[in-house]
Formats: structure tokens, C-alpha cells, sequence
């Protein structure tokens, strides 16, 4: 992707955002029994379905690293992983801003929420395990190894901690709200996939170009 | 004339590194023994941390046993990589024609077999310091047990091998190892506090068999991603 087109796409989130921002803000109505707190779902929902793309993106591109070997496929994964874990933290941190006035407190043993934090310890394991390996090959292949532990692993975390007592409420898609409250939340998630892949194809050139940097030969040679 | 000798089947070859391993722990002993004791010690802790009710440490007995394990766990599973990364025994091992396969199942089972030792040497220690009982009988205590075990072992392996790659190999095992173990831990403690507190809601029959598919799941992968790992 071009540097113009990568840029473009920034631009066009910074205005989705700042126009969601107020679709969700002044737009929509409060809802009627958590009133204006409800509105933190605009952004807090978006940046979940983010986390899950990243990390299905980083999952498929493990295991196709694994069966082509090809460098540029470790780059993609990187760059999802890494974006995966912002989006997951802010996603995070979203959550319990919104769990505390609604729930009573900041945070709650609830399978969706034990099971994202573990997946943001996963992957900022997996994350700092590409920092200790000097070899770029091997750095691939064990980073993407550890890639494919978790994504299969994630599954098992979740039915593991079902069994816990529920409080979340069901997952907001635009079928489970107010026809009034799906636009400002379409908008705020098309908003945030623009940001997705501008961090993405950013995140993605900045790998490609450590990697070129550390397999190069050396002049010497 | 040397008599010819046909090469042995894959679990013939898992059978001889598997002696391999057992002899090399049998002859020092060293890593049981500092199994055995830290884990102890960690037992101990639980109990000074909450201090002496006894009620409090047998409802949650279960749970006290798998971290002593699992804590323990990471010093025997980064060791049995240590070994071979020392006078570079692992370029040896995959130089013989044994196989990647064969090295992970050997190097797994082993490691399955220590800590279940190490859990047989604890089970009576935790009865007694925390006035728990077998209310379930020992058979399925010895089930969840060999389940649990294995179910650290596969992945703790694989986890192992990858960090005995990397600097700063014992940070990053924890690091790497204990999120992804949460489900084998949940599971297994909570199996283990049926076991200890009776069933009456016929729970325990579903951990056992969640233990059973965490089991297949990373022992399969394990054997399917092993080769990756140690291969240049």
C-alpha cells in the first residue's frame, strides 16, 4: 500500500471518529436505563470487533507462516498481533469505565472479560518473546508457533471460565439495539476499521522494514 | 561382521529416549528434589499468607495443590531444556535419527512423570496441613492427577524448547506458560475441590473430560509444532 493511500486512511478515520464522536455523543438518545453512561458502547463495542479481526488476522497468518515460510506473512502477523493488543487494552480500559457506574465495580470475574484479559497477557507474552530471539528467522517461526498455541487456546479459556457467574449483558451488535442507536455504532465501526488498518499497514511497513534491515547482507560480505 | 539391526519403530525410538531421560534424572535426582521441595515450601506459604483457619484451607485445598504444582512445574520443564542446551546435546539429539516427534513425546513424558511424582509426594502433605479428605476416593484423585499433569507437560514443553532459544529464558517461560495453562488450572483445581468436597451437582464428570480435550488439543499441536521449534 502507498505512503498516500496509508495516510489517506488515516485522515478518513480521524473524521469517521470525529463524526461518530458526535453521532454518539449528541445524536443518539440516552438509553433509558443507564441514561448518558450507555454511550461509552460506541467506542467500547468497535474497539472489541477490532481486537477480534486482528487476532483472527494474526492466527491465519501464523499458520500460513508456517506452512509457506514466507517472511512477509511473520510481518502481517506481527503487526496484527501488536495492533490486536491495543485494541484489546483499549477495549479493556473501555469496559470497566463503563462496568463501574452500571455493575458497581471496575472490574468482575465475567468469562468475557477474563477471557480478554488473559488474551492481552497472551499476546504481550508472545509479543515480548519476538524481543529475546536475535535470529530473525527463528524469531518467526517461534513467534508464530506461540501465535497458534494461543489462538487455539482461546476457546478453552473461554468455556473454562463460562461456568463462572455471568453479569455482562448479551454482546451489542446493530440487531440488538435501538434502530436510533445503530447508526452512531455502524459509524463508530467503520471509524475504527479505517483506524484498524492505518495502524495495520503502518505497523506492517515498520516490520518489513526492520526485517530488510536485519536480513540484509552485511557490506562487508 | 557386525550383525544388521533394523531401525527401531517410532515408539521403539521414543522407548530409548524416554530411558535416556530417566536415566540421566535418576542418576543426579537433583531436579526431584528441588521439585519436591519448593513446592513444600510453597504449600507452607499458602497457609502462613492466609493464616491458620482451617476451613478456609481445605475449601480451597484443590486450588493450593495446582499452583504448587504449576509453580513448581516451571523449574522442571525449563531445566530439561537447560541439559540439552548445554555442551549443544541438542544438536546431538537431532542429529541421531530419532526424530523431532520422538524427542517432544519423550521429553513431555518425562516431564509429565515428574510432576506427577511431585503431586504424589504433595497429596499426603496437603491432607494433613489442611485436614482435607479423598471424599471421592483416591482413583479419581489419581485420574485428575495423571490428567493434570499431562495437561501441563504438552504445552510446557513446547514452551520450554522455545524459550531455551531465547535470552532471559526464565522470564519468558512463566510469561509465556501460565495464561495458556489457566483453563488446565481451572479445571483441574476445580475437579480436585469436588474430590476433596464431595459432588453433590455431578460436576465432576465435565472438568475431567474438559482436562481430556485441553489434552488432546496440546498434545497434538505439540506434536505437530515441535519439529518447527528445535528444527534450523
Amino acid at each position: 500500500m502507498g505512503t498516500k493511500t496509508r495516510w489517506g486512511l488515516g485522515v478518513l478515520a480521524v473524521g469517521l471518529l470525529a463524526s461518530g464522536s458526535w453521532l454518539g455523543l449528541v445524536h443518539a438518545p440516552p438509553d433509558r436505563e443507564m441514561g448518558d453512561v450507555q454511550r461509552i458502547m460506541y467506542v467500547h463495542v468497535p474497539a472489541v470487533w477490532m481486537m477480534l479481526i486482528a487476532f483472527t488476522l494474526n492466527f491465519s497468518c501464523a499458520v500460513a507462516y508456517m506452512l509457506t515460510s514466507r517472511i512477509t506473512l511473520d510481518a502481517w502477523s506481527e503487526a496484527a498481533a501488536e495492533v490486536g493488543v491495543v485494541f484489546c487494552g483499549l477495549g479493556t480500559v473501555l469496559g470497566s469505565i463503563w462496568g463501574r457506574p452500571t455493575w458497581g465495580v471496575w472490574w468482575t470475574w465475567d468469562p468475557r472479560l477474563t477471557t480478554v484479559f488473559v488474551l492481552f497477557v497472551m499476546y504481550s507474552g508472545n509479543l515480548a518473546l519476538r524481543r529475546f530471539v536475535e535470529n530473525p528467522e527463528r524469531r518467526a517461526v517461534l513467534f508464530n508457533v506461540s501465535n497458534i498455541l494461543t489462538g487455539a487456546g482461546i476457546p478453552l479459556i473461554w468455556f473454562s471460565v463460562k461456568y463462572f457467574n455471568s453479569i455482562h449483558q448479551v454482546q451489542s451488535s446493530p440487531k440488538t439495539v435501538d434502530s436510533a442507536m445503530v447508526l452512531p455504532l455502524r459509524w463508530n465501526a467503520f471509524a475504527f476499521l479505517a483506524a484498524f488498518l492505518f495502524f495495520l499497514f503502518s505497523r506492517y511497513r515498520i516490520a518489513r522494514a526492520t526485517q530488510s534491515l536485519q536480513l540484509a547482507v552485511p557490506e562487508a560480505l | 561382521m557386525s550383525e544388521h539391526r533394523e531401525a527401531p519403530s517410532f515408539f521403539g525410538r521414543v522407548g530409548i529416549l524416554l530411558a535416556k531421560e530417566v536415566t540421566l534424572e535418576w542418576r543426579t535426582r537433583a531436579r526431584l528434589n528441588a521439585l519436591v521441595f519448593f513446592a513444600l515450601a510453597t504449600l507452607l506459604l499458602f497457609s502462613f499468607a492466609l493464616g491458620p483457619d482451617t476451613t478456609l484451607l481445605r475449601q480451597n485445598a484443590g486450588g493450593y495443590l495446582w499452583l504448587a504444582i504449576l509453580f513448581s512445574s516451571v523449574l522442571s520443564l525449563g531445566e530439561s531444556f537447560r541439559v540439552e542446551q548445554e555442551n549443544a546435546c541438542i544438536d546431538g539429539m537431532k542429529t541421531a535419527p530419532a526424530g523431532a516427534r520422538a524427542i517432544f513425546l519423550a521429553k513431555a513424558t518425562v516431564n509429565c512423570l515428574l510432576l506427577l511424582t511431585l503431586a504424589l509426594v504433595l497429596v499426603p502433605v496437603l491432607l494433613a496441613l489442611y485436614g482435607a479428605t479423598c471424599v471421592l476416593g483416591v482413583p479419581k484423585l489419581f485420574a485428575v492427577l495423571g490428567l493434570g499433569c499431562l495437561a501441563i507437560s504438552a504445552p510446557g514443553t513446547l514452551y520450554a524448547a522455545i524459550a531455551s532459544y531465547a535470552r532471559a529464558r526464565d522470564v519468558l517461560l512463566p510469561l509465556l506458560l501460565f495464561p495458556l495453562l489457566i483453563p488446565a488450572l481451572v479445571a483441574a483445581a476445580k475437579a480436585t475441590s469436588l474430590i476433596f468436597q464431595g459432588d453433590p451437582m455431578g460436576q465432576f464428570n465435565s472438568w475431567v473430560e474438559f482436562l481430556g480435550a485441553f489434552n488432546l488439543v496440546y498434545w497434538g499441536l505439540g506434536l505437530v509444532l515441535f519439529p518447527w521449534v528445535i528444527e534450523d
